[in-house]
């Protein structure tokens, strides 16, 4: 008997499978102490304990049996189930844009693997017409399964081989890209390509989903065609990530990739722009500009594509009480770039002071950004402040935390003169540092203050 | 068929049928919280704090297909309203926040009903998503769980299988479905709530109601459900020989089960003969030659109730549709006032989104419209009407008058199925409307993000020990004390059986009087509006001792428990007889109440107030009321 045959059983369980003949998918009857029960197999979670069957009863529900129950397995048919999305073809018209969906992994389309009880991802462009028919209306769509990897196993090797892939597909002509990613680390994904993907002349759009397809009431199909009508029909050839605007299925944000943040576990409209105004808001008809100093599309195959990356980073969040070996420690393992979320205009304690004076004697790149996210850096405000910068640490401007640290990556793998460093890191790329920051880049409403009760009263949000 | 002569509680004549009925119970259990989140059980009168806005998806099942109601409700479309709530809804009814931990109270619930119906306990708990496209439930399915399986409870001499016991959350309260926006209140939703699975066993309609009843009552009497409008409800499968398993969904009146489920069984049988004539009439139903024109223009302006809609805001169109030959189907009844022309109506209504009553116009109906015979006359000039065709107006928006022109011949060809597989509402006549095609087991598939519960032998036992005496068994030891049928369906449902029980135990021979006392005397005096009924309040069982004990008559019984409703506590101790204490409280009170009026016209008032609240209980004291009353008055001059 094959291993699939037993998939995700283990301890007792798996030994009564064994010894009585009972497999997965198999209908059978199950005779035990409790009486008869008829159903299918199904294969366990690997998480779940070896001390129970799962049955799948004719009335579509599932049970957990205790194996030690069981007496005798009889088979009376045999079925795999096969998770398949139906597969069509996808139409093409002449009059579509192009658009390539270049898959990472993550939620975006999915279905459910038994194995561990959680959902795999599910792709190829038949499959997702299968799924969201809607986008062949948008485009042309081709898809490309760079990896197969959940959000938070993003990490420099994928970052490169993702923007040397941008670089190809624009380089084909497509009129954009839509890139699928699990949400997580969706904002670093974003941050680091804004970096190693320059003056993109088509809109490169990053989407995934907060609720999984395969519920109905999944963010994903909406979510995808925002994109890909952002990907094929706009005119913003930036980074971007497009994701729900308020929690009701009613329009996507279009949010600059340096700019964006994951800032709900679990909301749908999680996406938010952290001190600034998103760019656009889009429907699968129609994307409506907020701001106006974006990069335009262009007709040209130009763009600089620089996949590099300096895997000796961190990133330190500071919390009261912190002690110096933190930083120590890193010195001691060879890091060459830190990168601080200091509380309020950039702070840390006295007793850090000396490591972090050793660490800059190394030559190790120190950034300060602050953990409350919205607002700069300040480090003259307090005294505080301008001893740190005596000692080498340089504050980010209003770069977020997760920006600095993949920006820092980016850079230190070009170069590792300091100066150098400094320059690029403080020289804006993509609106990662902004000059000012709108009266309205900072609104986190309260819930229950009677204005905004109205506001909620009549908005969907 | 003739439904005035026809008599639904003739078992002979369901039985004859084949008449087969199971039901599914909706019980909710009495937890103080949500039973995947913590927020506090109860519907709300406020007006919502928010709305949000969603759709639904089918999506594809664990079997790799979509679900046949999944994709027909995708079809229609609708764009669903949530309304939230503060104080009754979190994020998690958004759909916003994965579930927490199952609810234990619940379970533990669950597990007592379950066994109370003889079930056997599942060794683990699995939670799994049933899909309900319709919007009821903002995650597009239900989480449920099955406690217990393959039980049974007692009805006449035989056993009625209970095949499932399961858990779960109960669904949004529908507000509002007009056109393509439907509305729900999340209050409800998220309620833990036991359903209740019988095998088919009901035989005929009035076993439907008996056992439905039965079960319910059970419940309630266990103290481990809510109680109240709109906390239970039933889901009532019917089929005769012949036929197909059709279930009416939500049936909150036990009442109307009979009359419904006759129905339904009428109108299958009125169905099965209409497949005889239709597969000889129409051998091959794609063969049917249908007719359609755009008669816009026609009514475009008129003065009826077609030319009325069409100066709608929106653009709207009209089309007339021939259905050849079909004329004596649409008028053949299946319900009472109810003919296939209804049932297609039903079907428009609910998967073209056009509900304006009434949503489709058939010329084999016309006398009920204001339609003027000479628009009937161009339309069957244009469609080439002949004798035995009928035709059929449909007005709405292009594209849903598509789907309606599509689904009506659809419906039309499914005729020769006989009967369809399909969920129906309750009409709340005994009659049902069609709700959507009865998915099968498909819609149903593992919930990944709640991990299997294990249930160990010790919380079966443990819950075992707290399931009390089954109200059959209950019964039958009332019928023993002397009870009757009457009274045993009253103390069945009444709060104060616990009352009656200790009453019975303690006072030997009186059980029928001590039960008269539980159920008429309370119930009546409920409805007065005098007595709080209360049956945790030990004065209203001292009340009844002492009543039994002294056999005291029934309007001295009456006047103690108004007394002790209007908050004077002191009755029960003298044994219906007067005693200072009674006559200081009830003085005084009237003393507070007249103070400041001291005319003789005031003095007589106190006099006869006072006599009036006394007598009516001590109604054999009149003398010694009398003379109190006085020296008290001679003393206050």
């Amino acid at each position: 008997m094959n291993s699939d045959a037993l998939k995700g059983y283990k301890g007792r369980a798996k030994e009564v499978l064994q010894s009585l003949g009972g497999r997965v998918w198999a209908n059978v009857v199950l005779k035990t102490d409790a009486g008869e029960f008829e159903g299918v197999i199904l294969p366990r979670s690997e998480t779940a304990d070896g001390d129970h069957i799962v049955l799948k009863l004719k009335s579509g529900y599932n049970i957990g049996i205790r194996a030690d129950r069981i007496q005798e397995i009889k088979e009376t048919g045999y079925k795999e189930a096969v998770y398949k999305i139906p597969e069509k073809e996808f139409p093409v018209s002449p009059n579509k844009p192009s658009v390539t969906l270049l898959g990472t992994g993550g939620t975006i389309a999915s279905r459910l693997d038994y194995r561990t009880g959680a959902v795999i991802p599910a792709f190829t462009p038949g499959e997702l017409y299968g799924a969201v028919p809607e986008l062949a209306d948008i485009c042309n769509l081709e898809t490309l399964k760079l990896f197969g990897v959940f959000s938070e196993n993003m990490g420099p090797e994928q970052y490169k081989a993702l923007a040397v892939e941008i670089g190809r597909q624009i380089e084909k002509g497509v009129h954009g890209i839509v890139i699928g990613h699990g949400t997580d680390t969706m904002h670093h994904t974003s941050a680091i390509l804004s970096f190693m993907v320059q003056n993109s002349p088509v809109p490169i759009v990053m989407v995934g989903s907060q609720r999984s397809s395969d519920r109905p009431s999944s963010d994903a199909a909406f979510n995808l065609r925002c994109a890909t009508f952002t990907a094929g029909h706009s005119d913003i050839a930036e980074i971007m990530v497009c994701m729900f605007g308020p929690t009701s299925d009613e329009y996507n944000l279009l949010h600059r990739g340096t700019r964006v943040r994951k800032m709900h576990s679990s909301y749908r409209s999680t996406f938010r722009t952290i001190g600034d105004i998103p760019i656009a808001a889009v429907t699968p008809e129609l994307v409506t500009p907020i701001k106006t100093d974006y990069k335009r599309r262009r007709q040209d195959r130009q763009v600089d594509i620089k996949p590099v990356f300096e895997e000796m980073v961190s990133i330190v969040y500071y919390y009261p009480n912190m002690r110096p070996d933190i930083i120590e420690s890193l010195i001691d393992n060879g890091y060459k770039g830190i990168v601080i979320a200091g509380t309020g205009l950039g702070h840390v304690n006295k007793p850090l002071y000396p490591a972090l004076k050793r660490a800059h004697e190394k030559g190790i790149a120190i950034y300060m950004t602050v953990q409350t996210l919205w607002g700069y850096v300040q480090m003259y405000v307090y005294d505080t402040g301008r001893d740190m910068m005596e000692l080498g640490v340089i504050p980010a401007e209003n770069m977020l935390p997760e920006v600095a640290y993949v920006k820092l990556g980016w850079v230190l793998a070009q170069t590792t003169d300091p100066k150098k460093v400094r320059e690029m890191m403080l020289s804006p790329i993509a609106g990662e540092i902004t000059e000012r920051e709108p009266f309205d880049g900072y609104l986190i409403l309260q819930g229950g203050l009677p204005e905004v009760e109205r506001f909620l009263g009549q908005y969907h949000r | 068929m003739d439904f005035g002569k026809v008599d639904i509680n003739d078992p002979a004549l369901f039985e004859s049928l084949g008449f087969k009925c199971g039901l599914e119970i909706h019980q909710q259990v009495a937890t103080e919280k949500k039973l995947f989140c913590h927020c506090p059980v109860g519907l709300t009168k406020r007006r919502h704090d928010a709305e949000i806005l969603r759709h639904m998806r089918p999506t594809l099942s664990e079997l790799g297909e979509y679900d046949g109601t999944a994709l027909m409700e995708f079809k229609t479309k609708k764009e669903v309203i949530y309304r939230l709530y503060r104080d009754r809804t979190c994020t998690y009814e958004m759909d916003d926040t994965p579930p927490f931990l199952v609810n234990q109270q619940a379970v533990d619930y669950a597990i007592q009903i379950a066994l109370l119906f003889n079930c056997k306990i599942v060794d683990e708990i699995h939670v799994i998503r049933k899909q309900y496209l319709d919007g009821s439930i903002p995650t597009g399915f239900q989480r449920t769980m099955i406690i217990g399986v393959d039980g049974w409870v007692p009805y006449k001499a035989r056993k009625i299988t209970i095949t499932q016991v399961n858990l779960e959350e109960e669904a949004c309260r529908e507000i509002s479905d007009i056109g393509h926006v439907i509305t729900f209140a999340t209050d409800r939703l998220s309620t833990p709530l036991v359903e209740i699975i019988t095998g088919s066993d009901m035989r005929n309609p009035i076993e439907a109601e008996e056992v439905c009843r039965l079960l319910g009552n059970s419940m309630k009497i266990t103290g481990l459900v809510r109680r109240g409008i709109g906390t239970v409800r039933q889901d009532v499968n019917v089929s005769i020989t012949g036929g197909k398993r059709v279930e009416i969904k939500g049936v909150y009146k036990v009442g109307n089960i009979r009359a419904l489920t006759a129905y339904e069984a009428l109108r299958q049988k009125g169905l099965l003969e209409l497949q005889e004539k239709f597969n000889r009439q129409f051998p091959v139903p794609a063969s049917i030659s249908y007719k359609e024109d755009n008669l816009t223009a026609i009514f475009s302006g008129a003065g009826n109730t077609i030319g009325r809609r069409l100066e709608s805001d929106q653009p709207l169109k009209v089309v007339a549709l021939l259905l050849p030959g079909l004329a004596e189907y649409i008028t053949t009844p299946l319900q009472p006032n109810w003919n296939f022309g209804s049932e297609l109506m039903g079907r428009i209504r609910v998967i073209a989104c056009i509900d304006s009553k009434p949503n489709l116009f058939f010329y084999s109906r016309r006398r009920q419209y204001d339609i003027p015979d000479r628009k009937w006359q161009e339309c069957q000039t244009s469609l080439g009407w002949r004798e035995k065709d009928d035709i059929v107006l449909i007005c709405g928006p292009s594209a849903d008058v598509a789907t309606a022109i599509n689904e009506i011949k659809i419906r039309i060809a499914e005729l020769a199925q006989g009967v369809i597989h399909e969920t129906r509402q309750d009409m709340k006549d005994g009659t049902t409307d069609f709700e959507r095609i009865l998915p099968g087991p498909d819609r149903m598939y593992p919930d990944t993000d709640h991990p299997p519960v294990r249930i160990t032998e010790e919380r079966v036992t443990a819950n075992r020990g707290k399931v009390g005496e089954p109200l059959w068994e209950k019964q039958a030891r009332w019928a023993k004390m002397g009870l009757h049928q009457e009274q045993i369906n009253a103390l069945s449902l009444s709060p104060f059986v616990g009352a009656f029980e200790q009453l019975a135990a303690e006072i030997p021979g009186k059980a029928r009087r001590a039960a008269h006392l539980c159920t008429a005397l309370m119930v009546a005096l409920h409805r007065q509006g005098f007595v709080s009924r209360r049956p945790g309040n030990s004065e209203i069982l001292n009340i009844f001792r002492t009543t039994l004990e002294n056999d005291l008559p029934y309007r001295q019984v009456k006047n103690l428990l108004l007394a002790e409703d209007s908050g004077e506590k002191q009755v029960s101790a003298d044994n219906g007889k007067l005693t200072s204490d009674a006559f200081e409280k009830v003085w005084r009170y009237a003393e507070k109440a007249f103070s400041g009026r001291t005319t003789e016209n005031h003095r007589n008032k106190l006099r006869r107030f006072v006599v009036g609240q006394l007598l009516g209980r001590f109604p054999a004291d009149l003398r010694e009321i009398l003379s109190r009353v006085d020296s008290q008055l001679s003393k206050a001059k």
